[in-house]
């Protein structure tokens, strides 16, 4: 059972796929954070139920994951964040939605119980606790910064350009920013509540606009998360259809993100030339897919629609122009000085931190975070296909534009891979009825970084608890420390370089 | 540098034809535009884009509207970057109750005459967000709104049809 044998546990979980779930008492839960603090285990995520608490690690270059889980029979749960930061937002959420407390083993660890989703705004509180116990939420307090010139620069939720809503609150000494702290949550829709007690196709419906970015990688890990607790095999030609999508909307977004960044850097001639490839790939997508955005294609069991007839020849040029005119823009690039001038040694993110947070996606590979989920976890079909994942360790906007780059490059490759491999035949596997409470959980790799999804059904084949956890929770922290000491007129290219979901961390 | 701005000058433009404004998005708008509005903004718009609380599926065919093959700013059409610059709000998502108070000042914000665009699925009636604890549901239960865009995200042609149809009532070309 590899990192639950160094857990001590009360039991694991029979009935949860594909690693394995265990009820543990207060002892192991202080183990697992232990391991969490030394960085031998990697938090994958963290949610709550009415009366428990669950933590999904990683093992450290291994493919080994385990889920523990706390019985919270006072309503309090041993606090994570304190020792470990990486849980701090995961853990005000879970008190936001279920009340749950966590618990603090010395003073001076005090947890950080400020709202997170909670504006005071929604007319209950604790929503997903089953309970009517009222909160009194105050008026947000952000953490100081004291010292001399020091001033505060509000931005938010409504911003300049055409991006999703959020706070940031800039501490500021002249142009150089001393500290800046988010405040999210402005996009909560409520999605785990309303999972609870979808049928499966409601329920993936949900998956896929949890961030409409990622709307291929969430329906695919969501699948799969229902497809591994009911234990069903999905046809191989549904498998690579999958990836087709998944690795055409990591094109479309990384070509959306490097014109994008050029811009922010003023720019504009790389964002005009990377928002054609964007939209030909938009279009080949519609093409083969019938949605630009491929919504709602991937279903539990496999793909709801095959490729259309004239999806692969359009996806065959869509290929050749991208091998025509993406060189000559990475040497554009490469070779504009002013450009670089603007991305190289700014918005620095430490290794450390990205290590520590365990950061996806090119923000941790950009710090030398050498983690991709199709190849770490070699989910299907990527076991089948040859890739690489590439990884840099200079931590800037540059560096992340760079893994972009090549990223582009492997998806274009992947393409071509799963084109002249597709064999022919079924396209979904039917659902069983009625086996019984299960339960299942599931990373894919989605363009900014991997999506979980864990999921429990019932006899009847409906969502009891489904948790979906954004690459972005453990990306956003990390935007905070790359901007301290760089100049609030290039937050706009860092935040632009990191490219977080804000919907798919307010959920 | 150069070599790829000669070409992109040689090519010939990929700026498509315009679609043809929406005539459901016509009849919509029909008794809502007065010709005080009409004069004074002739075939200009400015637009303030909120996302109250959308996946960001919309946003990424807002997007889509400025690349070259829709060309929005050639129809006199123009994101701006503050309410205050705005003739036009374009507002996706389901409203949630954490945004309803941002779009309340975005919308005074804006000065007179003005128009309410909105766009997507979610922004008509709370979408599959509907019914959420975290959702007001339908943008014009919080603001009064002048057109709606389906779709889910509604495609940029979509988006054009109904900002031009928006554009030639405001404009007077009809």
């Amino acid at each position: 059972m590899g990192i639950l044998d160094g857990i001590p546990h009360v039991h694991a979980v029979s009935s949860h796929r594909p690693w394995p779930r265990a009820l543990v008492t207060e002892a192991g839960w202080q183990v697992a954070i232990d391991r969490l603090v030394e960085g031998s285990l990697t938090l994958l995520g963290f949610w709550g139920e009415p009366t428990a608490v669950h933590m999904a690690m990683l093992e450290a270059g291994s493919a080994e994951i385990a889920v523990v889980t706390y019985a919270c029979a006072a309503g309090t749960f041993p606090g994570v964040a304190g020792r470990h930061p990486p849980a701090l937002r995961l853990e005000r959420t879970i008190h936001d939605l279920f009340g749950l407390v966590p618990t603090a083993a010395a003073d001076d660890l005090r947890p950080d119980l400020r709202p997170w989703l909670d504006h005071g705004a929604w007319g209950k509180s604790y929503p997903l606790s089953g309970s009517n116990a009222a909160r009194h939420v105050q008026p947000y307090q952000f953490l100081p910064a004291e010292g001399e010139a020091l001033h505060q620069v509000a931005v938010g939720p409504v911003h300049a350009g055409i991006i999703e809503p959020g706070h940031f609150r800039f501490t500021a000494n002249g142009e150089h920013v001393v500290r800046l702290e988010q405040w999210l949550g402005y996009t909560h829709k409520g999605i785990e509540q309303l999972m609870q007690g979808a049928d499966l196709e409601a329920a993936a419906r949900l998956a896929n606009r949890t961030s409409g970015d990622s709307a291929v990688a969430y329906a695919f890990a969501f699948a799969r998360a229902a497809e591994v607790a009911l234990d069903i095999e999905v046809p191989r030609r549904a498998n690579y259809l999958r990836a087709l999508m998944a690795e055409l909307e990591r094109l479309a977004n990384h070509f959306g993100d490097i014109g994008a960044i050029c811009n922010d850097a003023s720019f504009a001639l790389m964002h005009a030339q990377t928002g054609i490839l964007r939209e030909r790939t938009l279009r080949a997508a519609d093409a083969a897919f019938g949605h630009r955005l491929m919504m709602d294609a991937v279903v539990p069991g496999g793909v709801a629609r095959d490729i259309a007839p004239d999806g692969i020849p359009a996806l065959r040029t869509l290929l050749a122009e991208i091998e025509k005119v993406f060189p000559r823009l990475i040497e554009l690039y490469d070779n504009t000085a002013s450009l670089q001038d603007r991305t190289v040694t700014t918005g620095i993110v430490k290794a450390e931190y990205a290590r520590q947070f365990g950061a996806g996606g090119y923000v941790g590979r950009a710090s030398g975070r050498n983690f991709d989920a199709r190849r770490n976890l070699a989910y299907a079909p990527y076991d089948h296909l040859s890739f690489e994942v590439p990884v840099l360790e200079a931590g800037d906007v540059n560096a992340r534009i760079w893994i972009r780059i090549r990223e582009v490059e492997q998806s274009v490759g992947l393409i071509a891979q799963i084109l002249d491999l597709m064999v022919p035949g079924e396209i979904r596997s039917t659902l069983p009825a009625g086996r019984g409470a299960c339960e299942g959980l599931a990373l894919t790799e989605a363009f900014r970084g991997d999506v979980l999804v864990w999921l429990r059904l019932d006899g009847e084949l409906r969502v009891e608890r489904c948790h979906l956890r954004d690459a972005s929770w453990f990306q956003w922290p990390l935007l905070e420390t790359a901007i301290e000491g760089n100049i609030i007129a290039d937050f706009p290219l860092c935040n632009k370089s990191f490219n977080c979901s804000y919907s798919g961390a307010d959920l | 540098m150069r070599r790829i701005l000669i070409e992109s000058l040689t090519h010939g433009s990929l700026t498509e034809p315009a679609p043809a404004p929406d005539e459901a998005a016509l009849a919509e708008l029909a008794t809502k535009v007065d010709r005080a509005a009409k004069a004074r903004l002739g075939r200009s718009l400015a637009i303030r884009e909120v996302d109250a609380g959308s996946c960001n599926g919309c946003e990424l065919e807002i997007h889509a509207l400025s690349n070259a093959f829709y060309d929005i700013e050639r129809f006199g059409l123009r994101f701006v970057a503050s309410p205050r610059h705005a003739d036009v709000l374009l507002v996706t998502g389901p409203v949630t109750k954490n945004m309803r108070q941002a779009l309340e000042r975005t919308y005074n914000a804006t000065p007179d005459p003005k128009w309410v665009v909105a766009a997507g699925n979610c922004a008509i009636d709370g979408g599959i967000f509907r019914g959420s604890y975290a959702c007001a549901g339908a943008v014009s239960e919080t603001i009064p709104v002048d057109l709606h865009i389906k779709g889910c995200p509604p495609s940029p042609t979509d988006l054009l049809r109904g900002l031009l149809a928006l554009l030639e009532h405001v404009g007077g070309k009809r």
